[in-house]
């Protein structure tokens, strides 16, 4: 699990999804650790803009070449944008998960919410118990 | 109880497999990924550890009678060093198994089963084989490797003075593969050319190292159950408790080239010729989704909105880039080009029945 990295400037969630801010917006993905436990990615089904997420709750699908996998919001609030490019190209969930792997930008309904997510270090250790 | 573990357990920690259970066995579901395992599979070889599959032998006179009693296939119809795909079925025509049967001499057969049916199939064919010939579990003696792909003949040629061209599809020879004797058989479960080699449980190693590195400069990869269950949907092979079960008789799961029922009496022939006069109920053919959605084992097939059958196996197809399927439907619902909808987390996503196997190797 060495090669796994969870960069600093982003929150994370006990389901695998990880948090960035982007002004008053939070951009969402799944982890490195996410993308490796599930292997190689061939589809992700995502809320349209306009549709309201609830933190803890499923927001879309990932499903890998053997499993299907629940999406889960770290904050509840609206999605304003959806990475389309990712419904054709799955795979990049795996390479960038952090970056082209980006799935939905969420305006949350309590801007406080996204800093009550574990940071990288939290999440580090969290990761590392799961063994 | 603890999962199993093959001869070749640490090979796969060593080469970095993901192990799970499968089978009562642990075994590695990938190395490096699935979808680049497939690809080695279809465009270099791969190799995989099937030691978990079962092995019974008949020996002895009136060997090839008694098995040829309990399958669906004829045993009759191949010489010696031949191997025959069969259906192991119960009085209901419902598959006890799928085997592949090895016939070395009419006094001598091995039949390769399922690992999860491996018991279960051992006690059936003993206690339904007529007396004589012993019947014997021989899964202690064997592991298995299968090396499997285009190239998959000339780096297993690296290692072996026998002629392995001379061993055409489905026959088998005894030979020696890095100095160790061994089953070679061109047979196996992908859709691509190559061999499953049984061999003696404390060879397994060495021979797994020596067939990566003789493929090593041609691509080969070792390579775990998520690509060997994508490669055999995309051939259309049936897997055992997905595809067929003891519910299912050939007949409906598109397999009546395995079933002669000109042969003698065999175990489950009755119900087929019954069956075959009446016609099925249901049939096992493959599908791709026309519209986005991944079909899985156990999605309900629908029709006008109505369940009307079963998907048994999907998978993203990485050679075809498509969602392909397999499932039970209606009769009328068989041809190629019938549409239907899979139920995917309760939604209708659009289907249409193609032609298999999805993937045919290149002549």
């Amino acid at each position: 699990m060495s090669d796994l990295t969870f960069p600093a400037d982003l929150r994370y969630t006990q389901d695998h999804e990880w948090a960035r801010k982007d002004g008053n917006a939070v951009v969402v993905g799944i982890t490195a650790f996410a993308q490796s436990q599930l292997g190689d990615v061939v589809y992700v089904e995502l809320p349209e803009p306009g549709k309201t997420v609830t933190a803890g709750e499923s927001f879309g699908v990932v499903e890998s070449t053997k499993a299907v996998s629940e999406l889960i919001a770290p904050v509840t609030g609206t999605v304003v944008e959806r990475n389309d490019p990712l419904v054709d190209s799955p795979e990049k969930v795996n390479d960038d998960p952090y970056d082209a792997g980006w799935m939905i930008k969420v305006e949350p309904a309590d801007p406080s919410a996204f800093d009550k997510l574990m940071d990288a270090a939290a999440y580090g250790e969290f990761v590392a118990k799961q063994g | 109880m603890a999962p199993r573990r093959t001869p070749l357990y640490d090979a796969h920690v060593r080469h970095g497999g993901k192990l799970v259970e499968f089978a009562g066995w642990e075994l590695p579901v990938q190395y490096k990924g699935v979808i680049d395992e497939h690809r080695a599979v279809r465009e270099a070889a791969g190799l995989f550890d099937v030691s978990h599959m079962g092995e019974v032998f008949f020996e002895g006179e009136g060997a090839l009678e008694a098995c040829n009693e309990l399958v669906t296939n004829d045993l009759r119809s191949i010489g010696d060093g031949q191997a025959l795909y069969a259906g192991l079925l119960n009085e209901r025509g419902g598959f006890v198994d799928d085997v592949i049967c090895y016939r070395f001499s009419p006094t001598k057969i091995l039949v390769c089963t399922n690992a999860s049916n491996a018991e279960k199939d051992f006690e059936w064919m003993k206690s339904h084989a007529k007396a004589g010939p012993v019947v014997r579990d021989a899964g202690a003696d064997f592991a298995q490797l299968a090396l499997q792909g285009p190239k998959a003949i000339g780096i297993l040629q690296k290692l072996t003075s026998a002629d392995l061209q001379a061993i055409a599809f489905f026959r088998f020879a005894e030979i020696e593969v890095d100095g160790k004797p061994v089953i070679a058989a061109r047979t196996g479960y992908t859709g691509e050319d190559g061999f499953e080699i049984f061999c003696r449980p404390g060879d397994a190693t060495d021979l797994w190292e020596a067939i990566l590195a003789a493929g090593k400069d041609e691509g080969l990869m070792p390579a775990g159950l998520g690509a060997r269950d994508s490669l055999r949907t995309e051939s259309k092979l049936a897997l055992y408790g997905n595809d067929i079960d003891d519910e299912h008789t050939p007949l409906e799961a598109s397999l009546g080239w395995i079933v002669k029922l000109d042969k003698p009496g065999f175990i489950g022939k009755e119900a087929l010729v019954r069956q075959k006069a009446d016609g099925v109920k249901r049939k096992l053919i493959g599908f791709e989704l026309t519209e986005r959605g991944i079909p899985r084992h156990g999605y309900p097939i629908l029709s006008n909105g109505q369940p009307v059958g079963v998907v048994t196996s999907g998978t993203m197809s990485p050679t075809l880039q498509k969602p392909i399927g397999i499932g039970y439907v209606p009769p009328e619902l068989a041809s190629e080009g019938s549409t239907f909808e899979v139920e995917i987390r309760g939604k209708p996503v659009a289907a249409r029945v193609v032609k298999t196997p999805f993937y045919k190797r290149p002549a």
